[in-house]
């Protein structure tokens, strides 16, 4: 199928806490997921059960004990799960988007230039880019006043929509939405819908966290069912 | 004179230091270590100059020796009578007629011809010595011909003082690759040595190195592409023979501020004087 | 080893009896930043000084690929090519700023020197050069002729920094840039590599012991305990999803 933009099989994680006397704890075992381009899969499930460690093994910060996780990246399907450092960091650059949870919190840097950064990275021209970053704080109603100050003293809500901004400034085909909307208001989260769908004309393969009803009704293709494994021995 | 050999310094003192000499003049401008002897004066009198002329000295040369530039101070004086005691040779004020000629801080004025030989006095060989400290770090720098250091030195005096402020002892580049001091002569001195036809040797009995120019070799004093090495002189005319174009010695006549300019190479000017 | 800028492969060095370096391998790719990570006796620093080529290793060897591509052997190269080497291509900067800068030389004077050291004989030029790279290290420029006894220790690195980067080398060696300083000033210091790295695409061997310096600075990391690399990966990979038990231990002792 020429628009699957991710095929991932046989997904096997689990978690050795050496500092807790060696106990694994799994995960995901045998988990298959494909998404395609211009669709929204919506992560669900109980808590824990491992809905954002499906999104880091996606995001290649998750290392997997078995499995394999096709991209499609610069026209062929790329296994993320066996790419070596320098693939990962280009399929990050050029194909897959990630908007974490926390705004990861970069010193003196102010809230456009952070923005502007992910276009630059993504291949943007450096103005082009401030230029863009700054209408998409605009459209996420960071005020001006605070697009040249640090997001380091900005509220939780601040500074999630600074995090979206650098999530959505660049097109990527993929994108990993988590749990993108958890601090804003009702019209906040209204604007992300409305990025939410214009990336899926794009052609943007979105794989999302929502814990939202509303946010997921307006914006899910289909779900994707998560459920606990059985515990460990 | 009994008990001594030519010149004082035996054949096989001389031999070494002759042997360091061929070295030195093969390698312009690198430090050639040299067995320094024990001299009937202190360290600090020229002993270095001494154990070379000593070592090129033959019976039939001509010695002048200048202090200064003058034959008369003391240490001039001194010097050409020890020659003259231990070796017997001819002692000459006339630049024109040595073969050989001995000079503590001066060049002098009257170029000197192929058949001269001029025996520099050094009191420090080296010319970063200032700069860095260990003598390890400089013979390492030199064979690496890394001088980055001896240019920040005049980078800094130009960026303080809008010039460099080196008047004596100005560190030159021999042959395109060495880094050598022309021992204290005044900066004004320098372009005598770049291309000069007499053979330049120079002696460090306390730092115990020789080093040489050949002939016709290039002596280039360092500088910047927009900050180009101009010879300071003071710009009066000696008051005893009028001349413009030597370096002159400030005479203080008076303590009412009186002073005179003369020329410091004294057989310059009293050829002057005797030509007109 | 296609393409990579330093490639090192099975370093082992042992100071007497104790062995410092086991079997070390790193790789660097042209205009990636390494970290490289552990605590005091991981043998980090000595890594560091044999990849300089300051130690000679008793196994292994260190690669570097010039310009034009030519692989060299560090430790094989004769001493002038490896000093000219460390004043062209490659650049250190130290903990100290005072070990690396001449203290009784002029800001400009030190920003200068690696560029006369090259050949550089125009005044007008270097002193241009220097002054242009005191602002790029938010440095006044008006400060070129003031002695760097009048700085503060922030100050002192950025001039390092500058003195460093000025003739543009390809890679550069770090060793705890921030150590000792003030946290504000660390942020500043921080955040200037990490523009003057990405600007110039400048390829970077960070060794530190702090995990938010690597963080913000690295894409790749190695971490060493007791001589050997005990896990490599890129930066989020090793610290968000740590596997060996001495990286859990790491990650889990940063105060947040």
């Amino acid at each position: 199928m020429s628009d699957t933009m991710i095929a991932a099989s046989g997904l096997a994680k689990s978690f050795t806490l050496h500092l807790r006397g060696g106990v694994r704890i799994p995960v995901l075992d045998g988990l298959r997921l494909e998404v395609r381009a211009g669709e929204c899969v919506v992560l669900s499930g109980p808590s824990g059960v491992g809905k954002s460690t499906l999104m880091r093994a996606l995001h290649g910060t998750y290392r997997l004990d078995g499995g394999r996780i096709l991209v499609r990246h610069r026209g062929t399907m790329t296994d993320l799960a066996v790419a070596d450092e320098r693939t990962i960091l280009e399929i990050r650059r050029e194909t897959i988007g990630y908007v974490s949870q926390f705004l990861r919190v970069v010193p003196r840097v102010g809230a456009r230039d952070l923005v502007a950064e992910a276009a630059v990275a993504h291949g943007m021209d450096e103005d082009a880019a401030r230029v863009r970053a700054e209408a998409l704080l605009a459209r996420l109603n960071i005020p001006r006043r605070l697009h040249l100050l640090p997001p380091a003293t900005f509220s939780g809500g601040e500074q999630q929509r600074v995090n979206l901004a650098r999530g959505f400034i660049a097109r990527r085909p993929v994108l990993l939405l988590d749990e993108p909307t958890a601090s804003l208001d009702a019209a906040n989260r209204r604007v992300v819908i409305d990025l939410i769908r214009e990336a899926k004309q794009d052609g943007a393969a979105i794989v999302g966290i929502f814990h939202d009803e509303e946010v997921r009704a307006a914006v899910a293709d289909r779900l994707f069912a998560m459920e606990p494994l059985q515990d460990a021995a | 004179m009994n008990g001594y050999n030519f010149a004082y310094l035996d054949e096989q003192t001389k031999r070494m230091i002759r042997r360091a000499l061929l070295k030195a003049v093969a390698i312009p401008g690198h430090q050639v270590p040299f067995g320094s002897r024990e001299m009937p004066m202190p360290y600090g009198w020229g002993t270095g100059g001494i154990q070379i002329t000593a070592s090129v000295l033959g019976p039939a040369d001509v010695l002048k020796v200048i202090d200064q530039g003058a034959d008369d101070t003391t240490n001039a004086v001194s010097i050409r009578r020890f020659f003259a005691r231990t070796a017997g040779v001819r002692t000459t004020t006339r630049t024109a007629e040595a073969t050989v000629i001995q000079t503590r801080h001066r060049i002098p004025e009257t170029k000197l011809r192929e058949d001269q030989i001029l025996v520099y006095q050094v009191p420090q060989p080296e010319p970063l010595w200032r700069l860095v400290p260990s003598r390890a770090e400089t013979r390492r720098m030199h064979a690496l011909a890394e001088y980055g250091v001896m240019h920040v030195r005049l980078y800094e005096d130009i960026a303080r003082l809008g010039q460099v402020a080196i008047s004596y002892d100005y560190p030159v580049m021999v042959n395109g690759r060495y880094l050598m001091s022309p021992s204290p002569i005044p900066a004004f001195d320098n372009p005598k040595m770049h291309r000069m036809a007499a053979l330049q040797l120079f002696g460090a009995g306390r730092e115990k190195r020789i080093y040489a120019v050949p002939p016709y070799t290039e002596v280039r004093s360092l500088d910047f592409d927009d900050h180009p090495f101009r010879p300071a002189r003071a710009p009066q005319a000696c008051i005893l023979c009028g001349a413009t174009d030597s370096y002159l010695d400030e005479v203080v006549t008076d303590d009412r501020g009186g002073r005179m300019f003369v020329c410091s190479d004294t057989d310059y000017c009293a050829g002057r004087r005797a030509a007109a | 080893m296609s393409a990579t800028l330093l490639s090192a492969r099975e370093l082992s060095f042992a100071f007497g009896p104790i062995p410092a370096l086991r079997g070390v391998s790193v790789d660097l790719w042209p205009g990636e930043v390494l970290a490289v990570v552990g605590e005091s006796g991981s043998g980090k620093t000595t890594l560091l000084n044999v990849l300089l080529g300051r130690l000679r290793p008793d196994a292994g060897a260190v690669w570097y690929r010039d310009e034009a591509g030519h692989l060299a052997d560090v430790h094989a190269m004769a001493e002038p090519e490896l000093r000219r080497l460390h004043r062209s291509d490659w650049g250190f900067v130290q903990q100290d700023a005072k070990a690396s800068l001449r203290m009784a030389v002029s800001a400009g004077g030190n920003i200068g020197e690696r560029l006369m050291a090259q050949g550089a004989r125009h005044y007008g030029n270097i002193r241009a050069a220097a002054a242009e790279w005191l602002e790029r290290v938010e440095i006044d420029p008006a400060r070129i002729d003031d002695l760097p006894r009048t700085f503060s220790g922030g100050m002192l690195q950025r001039l390092q920094i500058a003195r460093v980067l000025v003739t543009h080398p390809r890679l550069v060696f770090m060793d705890e840039p921030t150590g000792g300083l003030d946290v504000s000033v660390q942020a500043r210091l921080l955040d200037l590599i990490r523009k003057l790295v990405s600007r110039l695409g400048i390829a970077v061997v960070l060794v530190t012991h702090d995990l938010g310096v690597a963080r913000l600075l690295a894409e790749r990391l190695i971490v060493m305990q007791g001589g050997r690399v005990v896990e490599h990966g890129l930066t989020d990979q090793v610290l968000d999803d740590p596997q060996h038990p001495y990286t859990q231990l790491l990650v889990s002792s940063v105060l947040q």
